[in-house]
């Protein structure tokens, strides 16, 4: 058994907080307590209908005016997988908060409304699912039973979103109709989409292969803490601390630290204080080199024979969470893993129409929820890889100095 | 075929939260653990070790003890951390009231849940912690579902909702201004069921209060109260002696037992497999108030 995480796209119009409410329902994970207090909300109790979306909305403010203004999380599991659902808003000033829960997820469930086919929001989803590196798309053709199950409907607007994922560069794509309020192709196969022979949408979630998702290949460990006991019996251990976010390390590799490229070797593996062979990601371990080195937080140590780069000047696409606006020569707090650098943002090269992916060069400032390329320069050298390599060492996020707020998500190009 | 480089979903987890704590005591000057002697305080125990031994923890234990605690979580409370060695401090709720005068809840249940929460933030100026680590899930309750890792908290210890920062990826943001702090929560992803798997896997050991026992109950409207010195007996108050055993700990006056012939943790695991109803729902009195009872808590500095 192992985990899934995915984020649903989609507005509470195109009826995504049923179907996640509809998962939790038909997947036995709501409990009597729970669906006893959304009857008790309801307002179509009289059909006989509980309005499962009563089940996603947290916030007091959420439930009074019907919309989602947050990422909440939610959990089920069936017997092959634990899930993890990032239920994040759809509207467009709610875009920081889709990138959010992007952010975490190995899948997105982008919904259409199977009324309206392809729309603008459609697309918003589809590209920043696809900038955030989100390997996984399963496009779910929701209210299947207002258009009386008509393949005709469905097969059109699968070959509209085809078109318009080329265009964005998503590669493989999975289509599903579905009816989340009647319950077709969620969790129980429907009897009126006959002509429809794939999967339903939990055998899916249960079936698409995660294992090729972590990167085994290049070996990367940033250090958050050492552990230096300094006790009589232990006067002379020092390990680094720390969770290998890709790639596998066995004892006695040869490895560099960065961004000062000292060179050591690995003498001794440990997984909560037992001695091993090897580990790999994404294991919490604590590593001991041969030489005595100087290493702290904020370190990362990398196989020698797989380096990534290592720089002050990069590119990078971010996606601006701030009121604030973002002005070239701004500076901020750059942390990428457990590294804090002071940085500046030299140039915006390019926005980008988050609802087209037209480019509009050099603007001159980036506003809430804006998706911009940028030049970056760092105070001093960071290793990092390019986010569309190696997902977990290209991620970063910028901090206001004066604030302390989250200002930006970037992802290293 | 599953590749030998493969974690399940326990380990996976486990690797999370580690990472989450090994960031607050790389992020922070003044971390604490806050620590209860319950089940999930347990196993963030139990995750501690396995983040930092060798070494000490980097942070205190810290019970707030309301007064109205269960014996068996106070003696295995002092028991764990005297065994493995690790700095207790424990505030009492009680002493709270008398210097700052304020006044007790009243009602059948007087639950001292608002009343923690000002011996809780009294704490962390004392000390001057500026992160608090606690073992609250997202899968308990629906405002909790909402809530950061890193959950950034004013100096009156409030949270605020539309004013969370965005969490991107695994990367936290401890940042904070003088006399904030921050909540941080390593098992926001797990649910009740990881937690006792987990458990069970990881042989943890538990207060006896968690497996079936013989104990005197008060049955209000389906709920079974242990008949203790703090909760208000009338007549015609149907009182028995039952086989109970608790599914949650928190207070006396505000935690109810559940019926159960479970004594080991496979029992316990298939009873929960069957249940249905939610964890909070079947044994906390004190999330029935109202809809957004726990958010409310929360905005006033709660946990």
């Amino acid at each position: 058994m192992d985990i899934l995480r995915f984020i649903t796209a989609g507005s509470v119009d195109d009826g995504k907080s049923t179907l996640i409410g509809r998962l939790l329902h038909d997947s036995k994970s709501i409990m009597i307590d729970q669906l006893k207090a959304i009857e008790k909300q309801s307002k179509n109790m009289e059909e006989g209908e509980i309005d499962l979306a009563l089940l996603t909305d947290g916030l007091r403010a959420e439930r009074e005016q019907g919309i989602t203004i947050d990422v909440a999380y939610k959990y089920f599991s069936t017997p092959t997988r634990k899930f993890i659902i990032a239920d994040a808003p759809g509207h467009i000033q709610y875009t920081r908060n889709m990138v959010t829960g992007a952010s975490n997820s190995d899948l997105a469930i982008i919904l259409i409304d199977a009324e309206n086919g392809v729309v603008e929001q459609t697309k918003r989803h589809s590209i920043i699912a696809f900038l955030l590196g989100i390997k996984h798309i399963v496009v779910t053709v929701n209210k299947m039973d207002l258009v009386n199950y008509s393949e005709e409907v469905y097969t059109k607007i699968v070959s509209d979103y085809e078109k318009a994922a080329a265009l964005i560069g998503i590669k493989k794509v999975t289509f599903i109709p579905i009816s989340a309020k009647k319950g077709d192709n969620i969790v129980d196969r429907s009897q009126k989409l006959v002509w429809y022979k794939g999967e339903t949408l939990l055998q899916y979630l249960e079936n698409v292969k995660l294992d090729e998702d972590i990167d085994l290949e290049n070996p990367r460990f940033p250090v958050q803490f050492v552990i230096r006991p300094q006790t009589e019996e232990l006067r002379d251990y020092r390990g680094y601390a720390g969770k290998i976010i890709s790639g596998i390390y066995r004892k006695n590799d040869k490895i560099t630290v960065l961004p000062s490229g000292v060179e050591s070797r690995i003498r001794k593996i440990e997984v909560a204080s037992v001695e091993q062979e090897e580990a790999f990601a994404p294991q919490s371990v604590v590593l001991h080199l041969e030489s005595d080195v100087d290493i702290s937080r904020g370190d990362m140590i990398v196989n020698s024979g797989k380096l990534p780069q290592v720089g002050q000047d990069f590119e990078v696409v971010l996606c601006w969470m701030s009121n604030q606006s973002l002005v070239p020569g701004n500076k901020y707090l750059l942390q990428i893993g457990s590294r804090r650098v002071k940085s500046v943002v030299k140039t915006i090269e390019y926005k980008i129409d988050v609802n087209t992916m037209v480019k509009e060069p050099s603007p001159e400032q980036g506003g809430l929820n804006d998706l911009v390329r940028v030049k970056i320069k760092t105070a001093s050298p960071i290793a990092f890889d390019s986010f569309t390599k190696l997902k977990v060492n290209g991620c970063a996020i910028l901090i206001d100095e004066t604030s302390n707020s989250t200002v930006a998500a970037c992802m290293i190009q | 075929m599953k590749s030998k480089h493969h974690l399940d979903f326990l380990e996976q987890l486990e690797s999370e939260s580690i990472h989450i704590m090994r960031e607050v005591a790389g992020q922070f000057e003044k971390p604490a653990m806050l620590f209860s002697g319950g089940k999930d305080s347990i196993v963030m125990v139990h995750l501690a070790l396995k983040a930092f031994r060798p070494g000490k923890f980097p942070f205190p234990l810290v019970h707030i003890d309301t007064g109205h605690n269960f014996q068996e979580a106070l003696d295995f409370r002092d028991y764990l951390a005297k065994k493995l060695g690790e700095k207790l401090i424990v505030r009492s709720v009680e002493d709270t009231i008398k210097r700052q005068n304020l006044t007790e809840t009243k009602g059948k249940f007087p639950s001292r849940n608002g009343l923690q929460t000002f011996t809780l933030l009294e704490t962390i100026e004392e000390f001057g912690f500026d992160a608090c680590l606690g073992g609250a899930r997202r899968d308990e309750e629906k405002a909790r579902a909402k809530e950061r890792i890193f959950s950034v908290r004013n100096e009156f210890g409030q949270w605020d909702p539309k004013l969370q920062r965005p969490e991107l990826w695994n990367t936290y943001n401890g940042k904070i201004h003088q006399g904030e702090n921050v909540r941080v929560f390593p098992i926001s992803n797990w649910t009740e069921l990881d937690i006792w798997n987990y458990i069970l896997r990881e042989k943890i050991e538990l207060p006896s209060i968690y497996f079936s026992h013989e104990r005197e109950v008060l049955d209000y409207n389906g709920q079974l109260m242990f008949v203790n010195d703090f909760i208000k007996i009338e007549a015609g108050d149907k009182i028995s002696k039952r086989k109970v055993r608790y599914r949650t700990v928190g207070d006396m006056t505000c935690t109810a037992a559940v019926e159960s012939d479970a004594t080991t943790i496979e029992d316990i695991i298939s009873n929960i497999i069957i249940t249905k109803t939610s964890e909070r729902g079947q044994t906390r009195i004190d999330d029935q108030v109202s809809e957004a009872a726990m958010e409310d808590r929360k905005k006033g500095g709660y946990f």
